[in-house]
């Protein structure tokens, strides 16, 4: 073996290694790369009221209700459902439908208190008229994530 | 491939296709920036903020691309002993850490009026500054030796390990539930409208073409700098009195 391809496998068996090492790391760790759990997984993990989490899903149509400056609402995975209330400043892309991911702890009345709401926004990019045209003609998917619940987000 | 290793053979071909390139950056970037910034639909949901877009994600695609660059000439550089391969990786270092700060930046001041915050560490945020740290320790650990072979090895290695950050990046918001939304372009489909994306491919050419024109800059200057080190070299072995 010339030192040229002695080299040439060393850096490929390097990089296979590392990617193994870092897919094993990664895969182990999942549990805390991930930025927020889904309500479903909320009620499967039971968490200590002092245990801070972060949840996210869709605002449910109709849910949002303020009173001063506390707003109560439900989100959803499309499989469970989790009430949230927040005292604050929401962002300005909140809104029923949309997807959203608050920080906070799980109260005891089974209500999750917030401290920061997030919104988040799907992938895709419109004008409005093309976003007007497609409600009227009947093939908008409302929350745009509706039908695809929160793409990768909600199956997890 | 072996006749780019030649500096000569190499320089012809980047001369040749330098005014080319930076013909088609400035043509993009005059054509691009007025579309994007300004006659671009605004999006239905995010407005104009959506502008940040044509800025944001050329730098990503580009930040990243120049990642895969930089670690395939490390590769030659270490198994081939090319000096060319080395050249390059090292002249595209500086434009890939430029880049990727350009999107870091940009991603902050869209993040905070749409998502409401400037930085969460999800895993697409995290792997992207996780990049940018490669670079900067690229560029850092280069020039830490005293003998600059020793220098670009050791920053050679050190662009190979950062490679298999990159994928991750991409791959992020689909392993994982992150804030940052997946991707909206692929191979296969696209979820932005054309009027979009019109000033989003012409800002990607403004950015690559960019990105060629000055990686010519920069080899060309290095090659015409080791050319001076050498002359003065040679100068100093003929001085009788030094030689001793």
């Amino acid at each position: 073996m010339t030192r040229k391809s002695r080299r040439l496998y060393f850096v490929l068996l390097g990089l296979l290694g590392l990617g193994a090492g870092l897919a094993l790391v990664l895969t182990a760790f999942n549990d805390n790369i991930v930025f927020f759990f889904s309500p479903t997984e909320v009620a499967a993990k039971h968490p200590k009221p002092d245990q801070r989490l972060r949840v996210g899903g869709l605002v449910v149509d109709g849910s949002v209700q303020k009173n001063g400056t506390e707003v109560v609402f439900t989100v959803t995975d499309m499989s469970n459902v989790l009430p949230i209330k927040y005292v604050g400043i929401l962002p300005d892309l909140f809104r029923e439908g949309q997807g959203i991911i608050a920080e906070g702890h799980m109260g005891p009345d089974g209500i999750f208190a917030a401290n920061e709401v997030l919104a988040k926004h799907d992938e895709k990019y419109m004008p409005k008229e093309v976003a007007d045209a497609l409600k009227k003609s009947g093939r908008w998917q409302e929350g745009s994530n509706a039908k695809h619940p929160a793409p990768e987000n909600a199956q997890r | 491939m072996h006749r780019f290793a030649n500096p000569t053979q190499f320089m012809r071909i980047a001369n040749a296709i330098y005014p080319w390139v930076a013909g088609v950056a400035i043509l993009c970037f005059l054509f691009g920036l007025p579309i994007a910034l300004i006659t671009s639909p605004a999006d239905y949901q995010q407005g104009n903020t959506v502008r940040i877009l044509y800025l944001h994600v050329p730098a990503a695609v580009l930040a990243e691309m120049i990642y895969y660059a930089m670690a395939a000439g490390s590769a030659a550089y270490l198994i081939w002993r090319h000096p060319m391969a080395n050249l390059v990786a090292k002249a595209s270092a500086p434009m890939g850490a430029m880049f990727t700060a350009l999107c870091l930046i940009c991603g902050m001041l869209w993040g905070e009026p749409m998502w409401g915050t400037f930085w969460v560490w999800d895993a697409r945020l995290t792997s992207t500054l996780i990049m940018f740290f490669f670079y900067l320790g690229y560029l850092a650990l280069g020039d830490a030796f005293e003998d600059p072979e020793r220098g670009d090895r050791a920053s050679a290695i050190l662009a190979l390990v950062g490679v298999v950050n990159v994928p991750i990046i991409k791959f992020s918001v689909n392993w994982w539930n992150t804030l940052h939304q997946p991707a909206s372009l692929s191979l296969t489909k696209s979820n932005m409208s054309g009027d979009m994306l019109l000033p989003l491919f012409l800002m990607m050419g403004a950015y690559a073409a960019f990105y060629v024109t000055v990686l010519i800059i920069r080899v060309r200057s290095e090659l015409l700098a080791a050319k001076i080190r050498n002359a003065r070299m040679s100068q100093i072995a003929a001085m009788p009195q030094m030689a001793e």
